[in-house]
């Protein structure tokens, strides 16, 4: 059985679904996909990462966003659960980090470092395609019930569905427009972190924390956001001045 | 998955193998005419041309195209203030309109017709652009109807990334110099390459694009990668001047 009330289930899907209006926000998206993950199955962390169009993973949003978590993502563009989910399409769950140095040498013992546990990694997919993976990250080990394993996947298929929705109705070219363009919005994110972190003599993370409150207490995406302040600093004056 | 880890030695290789034309030097410009020639020979497509925009502005500048027809449709969307790569640009993102008669012609009510006149079919821009910086795009034409392939579009999409490292490297440095650049493969401390071009970009006031071009010069000085002049920077442990190299 899931631990899960099936109330709090109903109430996740439909907000996720909600959340595909027309011309979202695909970094927004996933990070409400990530967040709802994590919290569903009590895990401490979720990231969400795409292939580009070599087949290479990009971190693309997360439940938490610290520095260590980035590079627990990233580094898995090599090796790791994230990309044997993506290679294989099937889920990697249930991993036991202590005896996964010999799976992932370089993976392993850098999740094992910033104290977890546990790991699973769900494959995005759809009709035989594998657009990603979805990571989940537990500091306590203990098995992932069936039944949890069974929803988790369930998300990260409504969050494919979400990414690829237009390729049926409309044309196959928008997903390449949205993906490239999400990419990039990534890419604008990390640079308006820096950007701020030096500004305001703060680390990476306290940067990012700032753009993120801002954006939502003025009711901007993220990633516009990001872009709006390198292009044009004084039109955020309360985020961008010393 | 699609595996083409190797594509971007491979855009290189095509794009070498494109000779200079009688009288034309070496350099950033004519490496662009050879990438558009190498891009529309290899994906393939009737013709291909850069452009260079002005942030913030609609206008731009040709900076190279395959043969005169390309130059002249680049000029065309300037001219009439309209078509794919401005919007491409603008949204930064790819625009890929592969039926200029039907689907897309709503889109550019002006700019449709007077490519289609011109034997254009299908028209796919690609921005060259890095996070917020933003210096161009990649027109690719077809006389014939109908999307890219999945192949045809992860190669123009490589086209386009080395067109941004050539932009980045600038006139001083060859395209030799990919394997140190945010191509490389040091694809986990991408975020740490992004955040220090950031801080840089404040550090000296400069531009994003400038703020590359200053880390891989320090790199480069001082005999170290960019992954390490990169995570120095952001760890506070390094802080360009203004006068180095």
């Amino acid at each position: 059985m899931t631990s899960i009330a099936p109330e709090r289930l109903a109430d996740v899907f439909v907000e996720v679904a909600d959340t595909l209006v027309t011309d979202f926000d695909l970094i927004e998206f996933l990070q409400t996909v990530t967040t709802r993950a994590a919290e569903l199955v009590d895990a401490s962390a979720a990231g969400l990462l795409l292939g580009d169009h070599r087949g290479q993973l990009h971190f693309m949003a997360a439940s938490d966003e610290r520095t260590k978590l980035l590079e627990l993502f990233q580094v898995q563009s090599r090796e790791g659960p994230c990309l044997d989910a993506f290679r294989d399409g099937a889920p990697v769950v249930n991993s036991e980090l202590d005896n996964g140095s010999q799976r992932w040498p370089q993976f392993a013992p850098r999740a094992v470092a910033a104290g977890f546990r546990a790991v699973h990694a769900f494959p995005l997919r759809l009709r035989g395609e594998t657009i990603g993976a979805l990571n989940l990250f537990g500091t306590e080990g203990g098995r992932m019930e069936p039944a949890d394993v069974h929803v988790i996947q369930a998300l990260a298929d409504v969050a494919t569905i979400g990414i690829l929705q237009e390729r049926a109705v409309r044309r196959a070219e928008v997903v390449a427009e949205q993906l490239q363009g999400a990419l990039n919005s990534r890419v604008a994110i990390e640079q308006a972190k820096g950007a701020l972190a030096q500004i305001h003599g703060i680390d990476v993370d306290t940067a990012f924390e700032r753009l993120r409150s801002y954006a939502r207490n003025h009711h901007l995406r993220l990633s516009e956001l990001a872009h709006t302040i390198i292009d044009d600093p004084d039109s955020a004056p309360e985020l961008t001045t010393a | 998955m699609r595996d083409r880890m190797g594509s971007v030695a491979q855009v290189q290789a095509l794009i070498e193998n494109e000779s200079l034309s009688d009288g034309e030097e070496a350099g950033t410009v004519s490496w662009l005419r050879r990438l558009c020639g190498a891009a529309s020979r290899a994906l393939p497509a009737s013709g291909a041309g850069i452009s260079l925009m002005v942030d913030g502005d609609s206008m731009g500048v040709v900076a190279a195209a395959s043969d005169g027809s390309s130059r002249v449709l680049e000029e065309l969307q300037f001219t009439l203030g309209e078509g794919p790569c401005m919007d491409a640009h603008s949204s930064r993102r790819p625009v890929l309109a592969s039926d200029l008669r039907h689907t897309d012609s709503m889109r550019w009510p002006v700019y449709s017709p007077a490519a289609f006149d011109q034997g254009v079919r299908a028209v796919f821009a690609f921005p060259l652009q890095m996070g917020a910086a933003r210096l161009g795009v990649l027109d690719v034409y077809r006389d014939r109807v109908g999307p890219l392939s999945a192949d045809a579009l992860s190669q123009a999409l490589t086209f386009a990334e080395v067109a941004v490292s050539t932009l980045l490297a600038g006139q001083e440095s060859g395209p030799d110099d990919f394997a140190d650049t945010h191509l490389g493969d040091a694809l986990e401390y991408r975020s740490v390459l992004y955040q220090a071009q950031g801080m840089v970009m404040i550090q000296l006031g400069v531009s994003l694009e400038e703020a590359i071009v200053r880390l891989r010069a320090h790199a480069y000085a001082h005999d170290r990668s960019l992954g390490e002049v990169t995570r120095d920077v952001v760890e506070r442990r390094l802080t360009l001047e203004r006068d180095e190299p």
